[in-house]
């Protein structure tokens, strides 16, 4: 019997496991997908947002003024990669200026610090390639950049080693309820006091099986387009432009590995499996931001992916349901639930206590991880010391992200099974030649690791078998 | 004091290889050859089909027939050092390069550097096709290598994109090995391949090539379940009503080649954002003094047998350079 059972492992469930694992309780999360991460939690743009373009009396809003605060340390403590880079809203016209203002009211309202309005001298300045129409910005310092999946594994890595139990391609079916809750998974009955259900877009069917019908998620589609490295340096700052009523608009990003990203794109889509990407799209994120930066071009594209946001209403709903006691809803988690996701994890634990589970503090708590060591990250002097420690350091793999085997093989000892699994953990695959060069040496890497045949390697699990047979 | 050498040559595919033989051929004494994979050859290797050397040789030879001549003339000169497993990081102005090898990070000058870094396949990314991110998407070149090399089968029903010579002998290759092609999609108007890869590779397989299409979209969730194709008009925009699917597990992108200097680049050359080729005024030199490129890197050949030519000049102009610098 476990205490608590938390269905979905994408950074919102991750976070709460982690937040849970300093208290002596038995707990699990279950994941449909094969890895941690491969739900919604894997398109995410990695922006650290600051609380702005949120009400001041939103849930949303105060989460994420408080997770801004709460990333930092995580990330400290966890060895994730943060950096604070700073946001800017641009204004074209003195009206739009009127709007920043509102904007910057609001955030201080939040509690959101040391905004500012800069101007063109400033701007041209600290940021040569913005528009030269733009005429002034909201500066707001503490938006930062992280890698969204890499926080979800280093989260739940830390968790499990806190004793979560974590369980993947484990797809939940049905949920019944007597003194407590059965959980029937495509891994069998678990059996638990709580269940929290951090579901993505998959949270209003989870909730419909324990009787709830009134969350209704509506994917809204994200399209996403990576820039070449060498173009890392486009922007100093995210560029934002004014806020629409559904979204923050299509920004100029800068990610955590170096890669701009321009998008996303808002598209309201049925299909909660529909990540496709087309032309218009693309179309509609380049003449946005054209109009941001009119020196990004197309030809600069190296990658593509879309996301579906997990949208229900306008606010987050967290909340233990009235009808079904000890059932926790996190649902509707969408922008900016990777910042809030610290936050939302304590606000959980709150909402546990005052339903009445108790809160044991674990003497052995271990809050801190070792930090994954990146080739790409490492100058010349660390390069030297951890190849002399580990050979694989030297060995490497994919040339365009420089990755070697040490990388690859950590990550298959930290949980990567599949090709993807592998790519969102290391970056190997994901430059220029994409995986073009590459994809066989990890594929016999994984092969001899996970000691599984070659045609059984996977992109991510699932009937996404790299090949389909050997040769006869 | 970083240690000094005369000529390091960056790659040892067909052109780093002739490169080395060139320039031992006209006095230099000291060359290091640095190859990234754990054999000489580069794609040569993955290249079983025949069709090498006919212009060089005269003589029709497989690729890795056509590499081994190379690789046992290399290996029997002694004033080449071939260092395997071997990947530079960095090349400066100054003709530094720092390298890495399992256990190792080395650092080494030279007089003269020949980058032979060959190229690499477009992608699908490149080409903007929409659609959804299942497995079964292949640049053919990996699907060669994925074949020849590795003993796997992509797909079993495949669609190719592009009709150069490397789609062209993929569809070829995936036939024999009893998948069924289904169709070769061509945005442009006529093949860009050899005329005698259409006849021996399509034609005489009953493979379909559909000449100004494209493919429009790419679905499926986990694998590729299909491709819809769409006729397009001389300026590559869709032409109505034209629009049909085609059922297959696997696509394989044959779109392109782009040469590989981003290690130019990084020493400051002078680059043809266009083309990625160093910008130069003549043959294989660049913009630095004593960087030469030769090979793929320096433009995309149809036959490794210019790929060869070319790099025996190189090696001879950087003896040349290293002569006169002394």
């Amino acid at each position: 019997m476990h205490d608590i059972i938390i269905i979905g492992g994408g950074v919102v469930g991750t976070a709460i496991a982690r937040e849970l694992s300093k208290y002596r309780l038995k707990i699990a999360i279950l994941e449909k997908e094969v890895e941690i991460a491969f739900g919604v939690s894997k398109s995410n743009s990695g922006i650290i947002h600051p609380g702005t373009q949120n009400k001041s009396n939103s849930l949303k809003g105060k989460l994420c003024v408080e997770g801004n605060k709460l990333v930092r340390k995580l990330a400290k403590k966890l060895g994730i990669d943060f950096k604070e880079v700073g946001q800017l809203i641009v204004a074209f016209n003195q009206e739009e200026i009127e709007r920043l203002k509102e904007i910057k009211k609001e955030g201080e309202l939040l509690g959101i610090k040391k905004m500012k309005i800069v101007f063109r001298p400033w701007l041209a300045v600290n940021e040569p390639n913005l528009n030269p129409e733009i005429i002034a910005a909201l500066l707001v310092p503490s938006a930062g950049i992280i890698s969204p999946y890499r926080m979800a594994y280093d989260l739940s890595e830390n968790a499990a080693k806190n004793g979560v139990e974590i369980y993947t391609d484990c797809e939940v079916t049905n949920i019944k309820k007597d003194k407590y809750f059965e959980i029937e998974s495509k891994l069998g009955v678990f059996s638990s006091r709580y269940i929290i259900n951090a579901a993505g877009l998959f949270a209003d069917d989870i909730a419909r099986m324990a009787g709830i019908k009134d969350i209704k998620i509506k994917p809204r589609k994200g399209q996403e387009f990576l820039l070449d490295k060498k173009k890392e340096n486009i922007t100093n700052h995210l560029i934002f432009p004014l806020p629409s009523q559904t979204s923050k608009g299509t920004l100029v990003i800068k990610t955590s590995d170096g890669n701009p990203m321009i998008g996303p794109t808002a598209e309201e889509v049925e299909d909660k499996y529909d990540l496709s990407t087309d032309e218009s799209g693309l179309a509609q994120v380049i003449s946005s931001v054209k109009r941001l930066v009119p020196s990004i071009n197309p030809k600069d594209i190296i990658a593509y992916f879309a996301g579906l946001r997990p949208v229900s209403g306008e606010d987050f709903i967290i909340r233990e349901e009235k009808s079904v006691k000890r059932f926790i809803n996190v649902a509707g988690i969408q922008s900016p639930g990777l910042t809030a996701a610290p936050a939302i994890a304590l606000y959980v634990s709150k909402l546990l206590k005052t339903s009445g589970l108790k809160f044991k503090r674990k003497l052995n708590f271990k809050p801190f991880r070792r930090k994954t060591i990146h080739l790409f990250q490492s100058d010349k002097k660390l390069m030297k010391k951890i190849i002399s420690k580990n050979k694989a350091f030297g060995d490497i793999v994919c040339r365009c992200e420089l990755v070697s085997r040490a990388e690859i093989e950590a990550a298959i000892e930290r949980g990567a099974k599949t090709m993807d699994g592998i790519k969102f953990r290391t970056r190997a695959q994901s430059g220029r030649c994409h995986g073009g060069f590459c994809t066989t040496r990890i594929m016999r890497i994984l092969s001899e690791k996970l000691n599984i045949p070659l045609n059984e390697i996977s992109k991510r699990g699932g009937k996404s078998g790299i090949v389909v047979k050997e040769r006869g | 004091m970083m240690k000094e050498r005369d000529l390091i040559i960056v790659g040892g595919g067909p052109a780093g290889m002739a490169a080395a033989l060139s320039a031992y051929e006209h006095g230099v004494q000291d060359i290091l050859l640095l190859e990234r994979d754990q054999f000489l050859g580069g794609i040569l290797n993955q290249c079983v089909h025949t069709g090498f050397g006919l212009n060089y040789f005269k003589e029709v030879l497989a690729g890795p027939e056509y590499a081994d001549r190379f690789m046992k003339r290399v290996i029997a000169i002694k004033e080449i050092e071939v260092s395997l497993k071997s990947f530079v990081i960095k090349l400066s102005q100054k003709k530094e390069i720092t390298f890495l090898k399992p256990g190792k990070i080395s650092e080494v000058k030279a007089k003269a550097v020949i980058l032979a870094t060959g190229c690499r396949e477009r992608t699908r990314e490149m080409a903007h096709i929409a659609g959804t991110r299942p497995a079964g998407i292949f640049p053919a070149g990996l699907a060669q290598k994925l074949i020849n090399i590795e003993g796997l089968i992509p797909g079993n029903e495949a669609v190719i994109v592009g009709s150069g010579d490397i789609g062209l002998i993929m569809a070829r290759r995936l036939t024999l090995e009893g998948s069924k092609v289904k169709a070769v999609i061509e945005i442009q108007k006529k093949s860009k391949g050899l005329q005698r890869n259409i006849v021996q590779c399509l034609e005489d397989f009953g493979i379909p090539l559909y000449l100004s299409h494209k493919i429009a979209r790419i679905h499926g969730a986990d694998r590729v379940s299909k491709v819809d194709v769409v006729q397009v008009d001389d300026n590559f925009k869709e032409v109505p009503n034209t629009s049909f699917s085609i059922g297959c597990d696997t696509v394989l992108i044959s779109a392109g080649l782009i040469p590989e200097n981003e290690l130019a680049e990084m020493a400051g050359v002078d680059m043809d954002r266009k083309t990625n080729t160093p910008l130069s005024k003549e043959q294989n030199k660049t913009s630095v003094d004593g960087i030469f490129v030769c090979g793929n890197a320096c433009q995309i050949y149809d036959l490794v047998d210019w790929v060869t030519k070319d790099s025996l000049l190189a090696g001879k102009q950087a003896a040349e350079y290293i002569k006169r610098i002394k």
